[in-house]
């Protein structure tokens, strides 16, 4: 695999100041524990970005420094061009958090919970808007409802309504879909778009590849503590992406012959597919030799397909590669 | 200063005190009205006067003060460790709030909650027994003051504890018995020697003593000496408060 220089995506081309820029930012928890080493991270304005990685790796105290949870061991964050340290009331007001714990208060109404954080964060109460954003999250007709009489798909909601109460200009969605049901995943893809239509930046973070693929535009994986990668979400496909050619065999082989051995073959467990992996980055992809070789050694197919691979794949490449 | 969240936190803990109305306010009243009868009437009607007062009304400012203190504590408390143990406190400490406007919510609240339980229990006891407040400005002051100052120790303590156990441990173990033993139901006066000179250690008696002062004009220990001692107790709460806040002490990482 070719190495990535991912310092371009860092600083990205356009004069636009990043909404978020992280430097240097290391914590190391009191347990002794080294959550992030050296992290530099910039979040571009109006973008989606995903913050990918396995679990432990660093992301939700990522987003927990970010956010104003958890301090940093060393290093400076700016949100909107605020300190979040020194000047952490503007900071924190351009910010809203849906954090991955499902943690709402069980005997307040859902209007008195939103109202709430709307107050926390500094803002005048303004019921019409209030009012739009638990319409736009279909919870207008719970809204004198008991949070603890709510679905977990509900609560998940109101979090999101608490997050978005204020206003905020920047949006982190810490494993947004994680235990929710297909449709509300849908849903809340389709929300979460809108608010990048509306101008929020939105950073979530998630080990659902399939979400970052579907809604990012930029990708970030991160792994023991380290940024490994930042990229546009399109380049990193590209680049990284490999292709599989699967050939569905006339007669079943029970092993692939010695005269293929120099082509990175798999064979099905029952002998009826032969899996051929190439990068389509290479000048010679080695397909039209493949399939010269199997007619020569008088293997017929009777279908073959290529595909793509999934970021999936791409992602594991990396965290085993270097962990 | 952040208005609207110190409005937020404040309305958010009260509203918590109109739903729970009858653990609020309706119990800390039944237990004191048990008081006033067994205390009060049944035992303190063969009881000599204390300090020319009838044992049923020199209880009163005691009465008044042991309830403050526990509901104090106890409101506070409970009012920020909720959010720990549910997680939603993550939402204040990711929001622009300063640790003075947290304080000012949450301790604002319980002592609200404390002024008015002090209020109704005082109309309570009228019911019960004949008293009169001698400085009705210095009574309000006193109820005020202890409020306030149990409130931030019952904040501490919410932050501290990391179970509903610990919760109770500090109430339970500690404050009862010094509020028992702080001259709720005697004047420390009417102890051995010795026993005044311990009771001197006590932070509880400065309160009681100033208050019943505020009653009846009469005290155990000088009334200066009884604001004193409840401002350095609350001085020491606000320092730990300050401290906590600094370091993120059990409640940031």
């Amino acid at each position: 695999m070719k190495p990535i220089d991912f310092r371009q995506s860092l600083h990205p081309s356009d004069a636009s100041e990043p909404i978020i820029s992280v430097s240097g930012l290391e914590k190391t928890y009191a347990s002794g524990f080294q959550a992030l080493r050296k992290v530099d991270l910039e979040i571009r304005r109006g973008e989606i970005f995903a913050l990918l990685g396995p679990n432990g790796a660093g992301k939700t105290t990522l987003i927990s420094i970010v956010c104003g949870i958890v301090n940093p061991s060393s290093g400076t964050v700016l949100a909107d061009g605020h300190d979040i340290v020194r000047d952490y009331r503007a900071a924190r007001s351009k910010i809203g958090l849906v954090p991955q714990e499902l943690s709402t208060d069980a005997f307040e109404s859902v209007w008195a919970t939103v109202s709430f954080s709307r107050g926390l964060f500094g803002k005048k109460p303004d019921p019409a808007y209030l009012e739009k954003i638990l319409k736009d999250l279909s919870l207008w007709e719970k809204k004198d409802s008991r949070i603890m009489t709510l679905s977990g798909g509900m609560k998940r909601r109101v979090m999101i309504a608490k997050a978005l109460s204020h206003e905020p200009k920047i949006l982190f969605l810490d494993e947004p879909t994680a235990g929710v049901d297909v449709e509300l995943r849908r849903d809340m893809w389709e929300m979460v778009r809108g608010l990048r239509e509306s101008g929020v930046t939105i950073i979530l973070t998630t080990h659902y590849i399939e979400e970052a693929e579907e809604m990012a535009d930029r990708i970030g994986v991160i792994n023991k503590g380290e940024i490994v990668l930042v990229e546009d979400k399109a380049v990193l496909m590209r680049k990284l992406g490999k292709k599989e050619l699967t050939l569905h065999l006339q007669n079943p082989l029970a092993a692939i012959p010695p005269e293929l051995s120099a082509y990175p073959l798999q064979l099905s467990a029952d002998g009826t597919e032969l899996v051929y992996t190439f990068d389509t980055q290479q000048e010679e992809t080695g397909i039209a030799g493949l399939l010269r070789r199997l007619g020569e050694h008088g293997i017929d197919f009777k279908d073959l397909q290529t595909s793509q691979s999934s970021l999936e794949d791409i992602f594991v490449d990396l965290v085993r590669g270097r962990a | 200063m952040n208005i609207h969240a110190i409005k937020a936190i404040y309305l958010f803990e009260m509203a918590r005190t109109w739903r729970t109305l009858m653990q609020s306010i309706a119990s800390p009243v039944i237990s004191t009205s048990l008081y006033f009868i067994v205390f009060g009437s049944a035992i303190g009607s063969r009881m000599a006067n204390i300090d020319g007062i009838s044992y049923g009304a020199f209880i009163v400012p005691g009465l008044i003060m042991l309830s403050i203190l526990t509901e104090s504590i106890s409101n506070a408390a409970f009012g920020i460790y909720m959010p720990k143990f549910t997680g939603t406190i993550y939402e204040l400490l990711s929001a622009p709030v300063s640790a003075m406007e947290t304080v000012i919510g949450y301790v604002g609240a319980a002592a609200s909650k404390s002024i008015i339980l002090g209020t109704i229990i005082l109309i309570t006891a009228r019911l019960f027994v004949d008293f009169s407040i001698t400085h009705p400005l210095w009574m309000i002051a006193f109820l005020v003051l202890t409020s306030v100052t149990f409130s931030l120790f019952g904040f501490i303590i919410g932050i501290w504890a990391d179970s509903f156990q610990k919760l109770q441990v500090i109430p339970l173990m500690i404050v009862t018995p010094l509020a028992f033993l702080g001259g709720s139901f005697y004047s420390i006066n009417m102890l051995p020697p010795f026993w005044q000179t311990i009771a001197l250690f006590n932070p509880v008696v400065y309160l009681v003593s100033g208050f019943r002062w505020s009653f009846y004009g009469v005290s155990d220990v000088g009334v200066g000496i009884s604001l004193g001692m409840t401002l350095v107790f609350m001085l020491i709460c606000l320092a730990a408060i300050g401290w906590i806040f600094r370091t993120g002490y059990k409640i940031k990482a």
